[in-house]
């Protein structure tokens, strides 16, 4: 993990350090607790982003993904009370954004649109293969600023059990610790770890073949290379 | 420690996010150095959650914040105290109690007086002329010894609206020789000589 994405994943997007972070946190949830309801927006600014996500993770659509991003939040500030300051509150929130999401999922889809991968096999425990790709041509990060692209990898994405992309979102993508992904999604340290190897191998061999054509054409690094030498 | 591949891919996610201990990441490494299938699934797998984790992967609508503030604006209003809410709502209750008795209730009606000297002379035959005193509070049958002062005759209704009440001495009489036909006595007559009253009149001694 990057030195910055760690200084995301302990500070939350919060503008200081990861101490100071937290004592304002708490101190905001105590002024909002005797009264001072406006500090809820503060509360939540730095967190925005990662509902979001984590809501868009889920449900794979913009509009529903706003929706319950905002019911969720509304939901965590008429439920205040019920935090306990037994986690970060942060993690609180995501959960309250998962059991959300879930719930629209659930209603809009039930267990017919359950991906084929899911209803296969539950079991985490068996071994996964990775296909035998001779090689990886490395996908430099320049690319992401292709619509093409982007939309490749967001398929890819989709296309994975929901259980190993809500683990893969928090971990990857929100730069969640595992004990804070455990606790978000209400699973063991061990399982966000099984889960979050299989959603990694999956997405490579998903996308090991040449991101739809990607790789025909040249690409901006110099052939040979080995990214982690 | 020489590690099958089978191992390797099971430590993967490991040594991407550098959790391995060092005697192991040094068994994966030599491993690696010789294996080009398992540094293809590292090469992946490292490539891919460097791209996923870039912020560009994922962007928020920019209408996103605002919408969200603007609920939440509503939502997180300061709530007014408890007094208050206490005070509206008594004042509430008690509008509508009010509103209640003034369409609910039966008019006022004055409790009927049962003292004689306080009963109308709703028995007396309003067309008769009585005589009335204008320092005096009631009104007498012509003859009555309790007329005093300047004394004038008017009928009877119009003494009731001038406010005088009947003489209990001498309206019984007034009323009995009504409903007798016997005409009304312009004299005096002893209370001896008088005719016996009914039984049951208002206004028996």
């Amino acid at each position: 993990m990057s030195s910055q994405a760690k200084a995301r994943s302990e500070g939350g997007g919060a503008p200081s350090a990861e101490i100071p972070a937290l004592a304002y946190e708490r101190a905001l949830l105590e002024r909002i607790r005797h009264g001072e309801r406006d500090l809820f927006a503060e509360l939540i600014r730095p967190y925005e982003r990662r509902v979001y996500i984590t809501a868009l993770a889920i449900l794979q659509n913009e509009a529903d993904a706003q929706e319950v991003a905002q019911e969720a939040i509304l939901k965590a500030f008429a439920h205040l009370n019920q935090f306990r300051g037994d986690s970060r509150f942060s993690t609180w929130l995501t959960r309250v954004t998962i059991n959300e999401a879930r719930m629209r999922r659930r209603k809009q889809h039930g267990e017919i649109m359950k991906p084929f991968n899911e209803l296969e096999s539950e079991d985490d425990e068996g071994q996964f293969i990775p296909q035998d790709f001779a090689d990886w041509r490395e996908i430099p990060s320049e690319e992401l600023e292709r619509k093409e692209v982007r939309d490749l990898l967001r398929k890819a994405l989709a296309s994975i059990a929901d259980k190993y992309r809500e683990v893969f979102v928090l971990r990857d993508i929100q730069h969640l610790s595992i004990e804070e992904t455990a606790e978000a999604i209400g699973i063991t340290p061990g399982t966000v770890k099984t889960r979050l190897l299989r959603a990694r191998l999956m997405l490579r061999d998903i996308l090991a073949p040449g991101l739809g054509g990607i790789w025909t054409r040249p690409l901006a690094f110099e052939k040979g290379t080995k990214p982690w030498t | 420690m020489d590690l099958k591949c089978e191992q390797v891919w099971l430590l993967i996610s490991d040594y991407v996010d550098g959790e391995l201990l060092a005697p192991v990441r040094a068994d994966m490494d030599r491993h690696l150095a010789t294996c080009t299938r398992c540094t293809a699934v590292l090469a992946g797998t490292k490539n891919l959650v460097q791209l996923y984790g870039d912020e560009r992967m994922f962007s928020v609508p920019l209408d996103f914040s605002p919408a969200l503030h603007r609920r939440l604006s509503q939502q997180t209003r300061p709530e007014r105290g408890a007094a208050f809410t206490w005070a509206l709502s008594l004042a509430g209750a008690g509008l509508a109690t009010a509103a209640m008795l003034l369409f609910s209730l039966p008019r006022f009606t004055p409790p009927t007086m049962r003292a004689p000297m306080s009963q109308p002379a709703l028995r007396a035959p309003i067309a008769n002329l009585v005589v009335v005193s204008d320092d005096g509070k009631t009104f007498h049958v012509p003859g009555c010894t309790y007329i005093h002062g300047k004394s004038r005759m008017i009928p009877v209704e119009e003494a009731m609206k001038e406010g005088f009440n009947p003489c209990i001495r001498c309206e019984a009489e007034l009323i009995h020789r009504t409903e007798t036909n016997q005409p009304l006595s312009i004299t005096r007559t002893p209370p001896s000589t008088r005719t016996p009253l009914p039984a049951n009149s208002d206004f028996g001694d």
